[in-house]
């Protein structure tokens, strides 16, 4: 059921907030173009001013002041040759150049397909989040104008896809960036043990990825997606904060839970053998 | 000293070296004087060390063909709009 129509600030497209899907009391909203987010989740236009994501009947300065930090226009910053080329390609593929277009899915089309499958633990779900991912920047070329990195730009696209795809596995339950957070006691590690020095030799390279991937996917969606692009992908805070809409103090909150669950998680196995808590003592 | 609360509450920060000297200080202090904190961070740090390592997912070549012909389709059909 159709409840109001707004303006997705960054675009200036049409959302539709959808009050009938609502789940744990917000609003679910569908742009113009097809896009279906919630309140809490990212946008997927990119604006010509620094991005600013939320929807604009809700008070997220603190957001837009993470955002304005690390978004750059050309001409306002120096730009490494790197992101020249980048941008060179994309303005390639918007004017019709397919082969730009493929270069850049090269360029990324494996970190893509590692932060899916991090995130959905599912092959199936993974590649279905890549093609749609790319197909969407594709689709949506003409909102990129350079003011930060494609790869972030993208990257966003590609969190959403995926948190969508889990949100459809689990219908009965939210999957949101803003989920709530626990307070603090998550953050107290259960188990104290010295690991090994050199812990992961110990597992051949399939089993070490085993652990790993089982490991990350005991986490709540919000910590994962954070840990991948912050601790796996590289990206700095800031970036991080950009692509998931949220402030630069939420993303260390969720990193640092997120480092510790996994932590906890990871000295079952790595745990030097033979140990007590206290051995290290 | 700083209480172990204090020093979880910045170890994300002290393990990405984004602490200014003083902070840091007090930090490498109390872990020097906390064994618990210690084992805290050098297996967080451990953490992040072993998923950085992990091998970059190079794409199943039947996925990055798959893309790719989907791709090749959505740009035909971008072309005769």
């Amino acid at each position: 059921m159709l409840q109001s129509t707004q303006d997705c600030p960054a675009s200036g497209a049409a959302w539709f907030a959808v009050n009938s899907i609502s789940i744990q009391g917000k609003n679910r909203f569908h742009c113009a173009s097809g896009i279906t987010q919630r309140s809490s989740d990212i946008c997927l236009h990119e604006g010509s001013v620094p991005h600013r994501t939320a929807p604009s009947w809700e008070n997220r300065e603190s957001r837009n002041m993470a955002t304005e930090s690390v978004t750059f226009a050309p001409g306002a910053a120096e730009l490494t040759e790197e992101a020249k080329a980048e941008l060179e390609l994309v303005n390639r593929a918007r004017e019709g150049d397919g082969a730009a277009f493929s270069s850049l899915i090269r360029q990324y089309e494996g970190k893509i397909f590692r932060l899916a499958m991090n995130i959905t633990q599912n092959r199936e779900d993974a590649e279905d989040v890549l093609q749609e991912a790319f197909l969407k920047a594709y689709e949506h070329l003409d909102q990129f104008q350079g003011n930060s990195k494609f790869y972030t730009w993208i990257v966003r696209i590609a969190v959403n896809q995926a948190l969508m795809k889990l949100r459809k596995r689990k219908a009965d339950r939210s999957v949101s960036l803003d989920e709530q957070i626990d307070t603090g006691e998550d953050t107290v590690a259960r188990e104290i043990a010295a690991w090994d020095p050199d812990p992961e030799v110990q597992y051949s390279q399939d089993e070490l990825n085993g652990i790993l991937s089982e490991a990350i996917d005991g986490l709540a969606p919000i910590y994962k997606t954070v840990f991948t692009l912050r601790d796996v992908d590289g990206l700095s805070t800031e970036e991080t904060a950009e692509v998931l809409d949220l402030t630069v103090p939420a993303v260390k909150s969720r990193l640092l839970r997120a480092r510790l669950q996994l932590r906890d998680k990871l000295t079952r196995f790595f745990k030097r053998k033979g140990d007590d808590a206290f051995a290290y003592m | 000293m700083l209480t172990c609360k204090e020093f979880l509450a910045e170890l994300a920060d002290f393990l990405d070296e984004t602490t200014d000297a003083e902070i840091r200080a007090r930090l490498e202090k109390h872990i020097a004087e906390c064994p618990n904190c210690w084992v805290i961070c050098d297996t967080t740090r451990k953490t992040i060390s072993v998923y950085k390592g992990m091998k970059s997912c190079s794409i199943p070549e039947e996925v990055h063909g798959r893309l790719m012909a989907a791709m090749e389709r959505k740009m035909a059909a971008k072309k005769t709009v």
